[in-house]
């Protein structure tokens, strides 16, 4: 236990590691460190931020699914509507052409009736007119008997 | 081994002798020559990996000696952010030198001590001590410069008049008739700090060394008591690991502890 010179040199020597650790050894070390937690708190929060990030995304997609699938509806429904809408106007519209059809034949039949009619008025008169000649076994002048002829002809 | 020596007086005598080497007249200015050569190679080759080890020191996935180097210095800094609140940013590279220096000198005890005397003893070294921390004068070193760091980081936080003055009205009161009392009280625990940090280390690492050559006497006894003595060594040393490194861990501790207690206003 004998203390001497070599206590000041160790001391000495102390105090140079000291220095050297301070200056060379300890500020790169922890900064090396430090930057290495704030590299990984920043990953966890970009991590944390991702997660966010897909679930507001799933949200959205939901959200367009669920609007595309309101829209395919209401599309769905104006269709139908249309087609109802055109059908009962083709309804109509077909039982107007309808009717108007049946109108015509009947009045083209009505026309061809009284033509049919005059006809055999005529010829009934004809006939009156030849019975009458053959009876009388003499000519009947038209021309003579016409104010006749037509008063038969109109009781007909 | 043990078989050269006449007794084990001279035995354990001679494995405690320092290698000195007087530099002038008297007897403080000497110097253990195995003290200081030890403690510096092994110094520098500690600090010399750590710089190595910084140098290459990068900020993503760490390789292992990165890793391992910043687990001791995270380790440090967690103590000292623990004890010390000061704005002093040299408190924690202090912890970490007094951490690391003191735990390789103390690991030096692991080294078998008869087989490494007697290769130094091949390589004309007579008396060499290599254990550094089983030297009073490094243990003092330290702890004297660690009360140097207390006084300079007293008068720094208190300011020179502050610092008299606390030694003189704390900590029983600042009436005039106790400034003897508190100064007395100041100075014992001024010399009881250095005191029993430094002799607390010695005391450990000397009774260390002076077990293992208690045990390395068993070779002289024959075969049986060699291989029992074996035994008894692999017991001792497995033991010491936990001095070492808790001796370590106290002599950082108390140095913070001391730092830090030197900021405290009173």
């Amino acid at each position: 236990m004998n203390i001497n010179l070599t206590m000041l040199m160790q001391a000495v020597g102390f105090g140079l590691f000291i220095w050297f650790t301070a200056k060379f050894i300890w500020p790169p070390l922890t900064r090396a460190v430090e930057t290495r937690q704030k590299q990984i708190a920043d990953g966890l929060a970009a991590g944390e931020q991702g997660r966010q990030n897909l679930a507001s995304a799933e949200k959205r997609i939901a959200d367009m699914i669920a609007e595309a699938r309101a829209k395919a509806g209401e599309i769905v429904a104006t269709g139908e509507k249309f087609r109802s809408e055109t059908m009962d106007q083709a309804k109509v519209e077909a039982r107007a052409e309808g009717d108007r059809i049946i109108a015509a034949a009947k009045a083209e039949i009505q026309q061809e009736l009284a033509r049919a009619k005059e006809q055999l008025r005529n010829q009934v008169a004809d006939l009156a007119v030849a019975g009458a000649s053959r009876i009388l076994k003499r000519e009947v002048s038209a021309k003579d008997h016409a104010e006749l002829l037509a008063a038969i002809r109109s009781e007909l | 081994m043990a078989a050269t020596y006449e007794n084990p007086t001279e035995y354990i005598n001679h494995h405690l002798s320092f290698f000195t080497q007087p530099v002038g007249p008297g007897g403080f200015w000497t110097v253990n020559v195995d003290t200081l050569l030890t403690s510096a190679v092994i110094g520098v080759l500690t600090f010399g990996f750590l710089w190595l080890v910084t140098r290459k020191a990068k900020a993503g996935v760490p390789s292992r000696t990165q890793a391992f180097v910043e687990l001791a210095v995270d380790f440090v800094n967690e103590q000292v952010k623990s004890i010390y609140n000061g704005s002093s940013r040299m408190v924690a590279p202090i912890a970490l030198t007094t951490f690391v220096l003191v735990l390789v000198m103390n690991a030096m005890d692991f080294l078998p001590i008869d087989v490494v005397a007697t290769g130094l003893h091949a390589a004309g070294f007579d008396k060499y001590r290599f254990v550094p921390t089983a030297d009073v004068n490094t243990t003092f070193a330290l702890a004297l410069s660690v009360f140097g760091l207390m006084i300079f980081y007293s008068i720094k936080v208190k300011g020179l008049g502050g610092w008299i003055h606390e030694l003189f009205c704390s900590p029983f009161g600042s009436n005039p008739i106790l400034w003897p009392f508190n100064l007395l009280f100041n100075l014992v625990e001024y010399v009881s700090k250095p005191l029993s940090h430094s002799l607390r280390l010695f005391g450990n690492m000397y009774a260390g060394e002076l077990i293992f050559l208690l045990i390395g006497m068993w070779a002289a006894t024959g075969i049986v008591g060699t291989i029992f003595g074996a035994v008894l060594d692999l017991g001792w040393s497995i033991f010491h690991i936990l001095i070492v490194a808790l001796q370590a861990y106290i002599f950082m501790m108390l140095t913070v502890v001391y730092i830090a207690m030197a900021h405290e206003h009173h």
